[in-house]
């Protein structure tokens, strides 16, 4: 069948791009080896989490609340600062459930100690503080994901965040998104269709984020364990516009993709910080227009997220 | 968070930044009375509402003396001011500025917010002043100066120089201008402001500076630490549900359709709305209450929704992840038992323990439609609405 031949081409080029580059992880700036510390461990949410993620299989060596350290949760011990964890543990990834206030501080904290990946769960975080803390950390080189984000997991090796890890399934489809409950609902179409990822990146829903979706699409255009990204936008700044243009010059996997917000009216802030139209910029039917015109299949529904992502790897 | 322009004035002249001299009013009295304190011949009144497009809805009279100030008082103060930015349903004036009449030689353009792309405060001048920026940008884009703010550094006297120079003012003038851009950096700085923007800031006949209008967002994650900012807040202006909502740790909107949505994330919330959409109906409200979806936000969204006539049926449609639908599903009966919920209730849980969670919905005894996938769920409340 037609279908089938396709699909086997697909996974027989994907071995070799694997190969050839030498890939020796899978996946995109996770994995199994990957040594994190919890920032904020200590809090409610901070250690519910710890809990989820240890469950995960990641390896999670120590947690930071200054003033606690010496303390223990779940297991892992706590530190009074992210340095003396590093120092102690060999962490090199740092996850950060800092109340809005302090968060600016931990995430600039985690740069400074090392960490080369942070993801910051926070929500609320004043927009001039993340001015100053991606200026900060593009200084340093450390790749901050979100923050008000899910997190990321690299399926079956590392979840750090807050994602329900068990609805993933091991396969060849990157997962990148704007949003947290909409993306366990593309991650959960794409699983019950059979059909599993390699890694999922939540990028956070506030103006200014670390990672983008240029970054992100970048890194799994390079990853020898994805085929196929599905792309989940919404309204609000110019992010889509600027993926679609990656996508047209740059991609070679195939991309599918929903915006969230056709119905969203102009100059009101949905939910999400950064889910605004201003002044006219920012709808969902232009980031449609620009994604379509760059070649990526687009879902009219939510709905079809899953299946949007099928066709479009049938169709390569 | 938005400011009246009064209130967003007084702000900026503490910074230095100079403005008319002008009083707010909430009667035609206490207008002819700011007037007299005031002095002068020439008058502006303008009607105080977070919205934009106010002059050619005629909230803005220039009129002469104080009896031209309390006619104009008199007519702003309690109309229904209808422009593109309130909606159809327009917003009732109870405040007017009263101002003293300023001599334009020149109308200029100055706005700062945050270039989402670039991550950096951008600032943003115009010869160009009067009319929306945004048209300015689409017809004569070469009009528009910009400058981004290092943020180790801040705003630097030589940005401000290229600004005031760019708009080719008169020597002095020019100097003024570059002035009034640094105080209104640090003023967005040190107020967590997400934007400020001062359409039109003139050159007054006598070759002054002035800022005409002035309009401030605040930043809403910033406001705990600035109380004298969040002080200002105008609950008048703001609808009632959405202040609610907030009480409760939920983002409510409400909209012009007939099904209301329950939903927890605001990325699912919005894809739920277009899915109703999708399906032939339109949304009354767009409502994230939180991931956990627990009891009490349930109680308060279904509360919210309901408050609204319009609102026909309700589709609930949560993702339990981490919190299993099981759990959820009790929230969501306790809620709809406590609040008796009339209009017909489409739920769909998807997730963790999904048909645990369906089970506690039948077993609940209430008339539940059940749903499983989204598509589901909006075809069954669309036609629930339909019947």
């Amino acid at each position: 069948m037609c279908g089938g031949r396709t699909r086997t081409r697909t996974s027989d080029r994907a071995l070799v791009r694997g190969t050839l580059k030498g890939a020796k992880t899978l996946g995109i700036l996770v994995d199994k080896d990957t040594r994190v510390v919890i920032q904020g461990i200590t809090g409610g949410a901070g250690a519910f989490h710890t809990r989820h993620m240890i469950a995960y299989g990641t390896k999670v060596v120590a947690g930071v609340t200054p003033g606690k350290g010496g303390q223990s949760v779940e297991g892992v011990p706590v530190f009074d600062g992210v340095h003396a964890a590093v120092k102690a543990t060999g962490a090199d990834a740092s996850c950060v459930f800092v109340p809005p206030a302090f968060a600016a501080d931990s995430i600039m904290e985690a740069a400074d100690a090392g960490m080369k990946v942070i993801v910051a769960i926070t929500e609320g975080i004043p927009v001039l503080d993340m001015v100053k803390v991606k200026a900060f950390l593009d200084a340093r080189g450390a790749r901050l994901v979100g923050p008000n984000c899910p997190g990321i997991t690299t399926v079956d090796e590392c979840k750090i965040g807050i994602m329900p890890g068990h609805i993933h399934k091991k396969g060849p489809v990157g997962v990148l998104s704007r949003s947290g409950t909409l993306t366990y609902e593309a991650v959960d179409q794409l699983t019950r269709l059979g059909i599993g990822q390699s890694t999922c990146i939540g990028i956070g829903g506030d103006p200014v984020v670390g990672t983008t979706f240029v970054d992100a699409l970048g890194l799994f255009e390079n990853d020898g364990s994805t085929e196929a990204v599905v792309l989940i936008g919404e309204i609000g700044g110019g992010a889509e516009e600027e993926a679609a243009r990656f996508v047209k010059e740059k991609m070679t996997k195939p991309v599918a993709a929903f915006i969230a917000g056709r119905t969203a009216p102009e100059g009101r802030r949905m939910g999400h910080a950064g889910a605004i139209i201003a002044g006219g910029r920012g709808t969902a039917p232009e980031k449609v227009r620009a994604l379509e015109a760059a070649g990526v299949r687009v879902a009219e529904s939510p709905a079809e997220i899953g299946l949007t992502l099928k066709n479009a790897l049938r169709a390569k | 968070m938005k400011l009246h322009e009064y209130q967003a004035k007084g702000l900026l002249k503490s910074f230095g930044v100079p403005v008319p001299d002008g009083r707010m009013a909430e009667s035609a009295e206490a207008a002819a009375a700011a007037a007299a304190a005031l002095g002068g011949d020439t008058f502006v009144v303008k009607a105080q509402v977070h919205a934009g497009g106010r002059g050619k809805a005629g909230g803005v009279k220039v009129v002469s003396g104080i009896e031209g100030v309390r006619e104009a008082a008199a007519a702003i103060i309690g109309m229904r001011l209808v422009s593109r930015q309130t909606g159809p349903a327009g917003k009732v004036v109870s405040k007017v500025l009263v101002e003293k009449g300023v001599a334009i030689a020149r109308e200029m353009y100055l706005g700062m917010l945050v270039d989402r792309d670039r991550g950096r405060v951008v600032v943003i001048a115009s010869a160009e002043g009067g009319v929306e920026i945004e048209e300015v940008a689409a017809r004569s884009p070469e009009k528009i100066l910009k400058v981004h703010v290092d943020p180790a550094v801040g705003l630097m006297p030589y940005q401000c120089r290229i600004l005031g120079y760019g708009l080719d003012l008169p020597q002095d003038a020019s100097g003024r201008f570059a002035k009034v851009v640094a105080c209104c950096a640090r003023a967005l700085v040190e107020k967590d402001l997400s934007l400020v923007e001062l359409n039109p800031l003139v050159l007054t006949a006598e070759g002054d500076i002035a800022a005409l209008d002035a309009k401030l967002n605040a930043d809403d994650n910033a406001l705990f630490r600035q109380k004298d900012v969040a002080a200002l807040r105008d609950l008048s202006e703001e609808d009632w549900r959405e202040v609610e909502a907030g009480r409760h740790g939920l983002s409510y909107i409400g909209l012009e359709g007939s099904i209301g949505c329950l939903v927890n994330g605001a990325g699912l919330a919005m894809a739920t709305m277009d899915i109703i959409k999708h399906c032939g109906e339109e949304p009354a409200n767009f409502l994230d209450v939180g991931g956990g979806a627990t009891v009490a936000a349930v109680t308060a969204g279904f509360k919210i929704i309901l408050a609204d006539p319009k609102v026909r049926a309700v589709l609930v449609n949560i993702f339990g992840g981490i919190m299993k639908c099981d759990i959820i599903a009790e929230s969501v009966v306790a809620a709809a038992r406590e609040v008796g919920v009339k209009v017909p209730l489409v739920v769909r849980l998807q997730g963790t323990n999904a048909d645990l969670g369906r089970g506690v919905l039948e077993k609940s005894g209430l008339a539940i439609i059940p749903a499983v996938t989204m598509d589901e769920a909006a075809r069954k409340v669309v036609e629930a609405v339909g019947n």
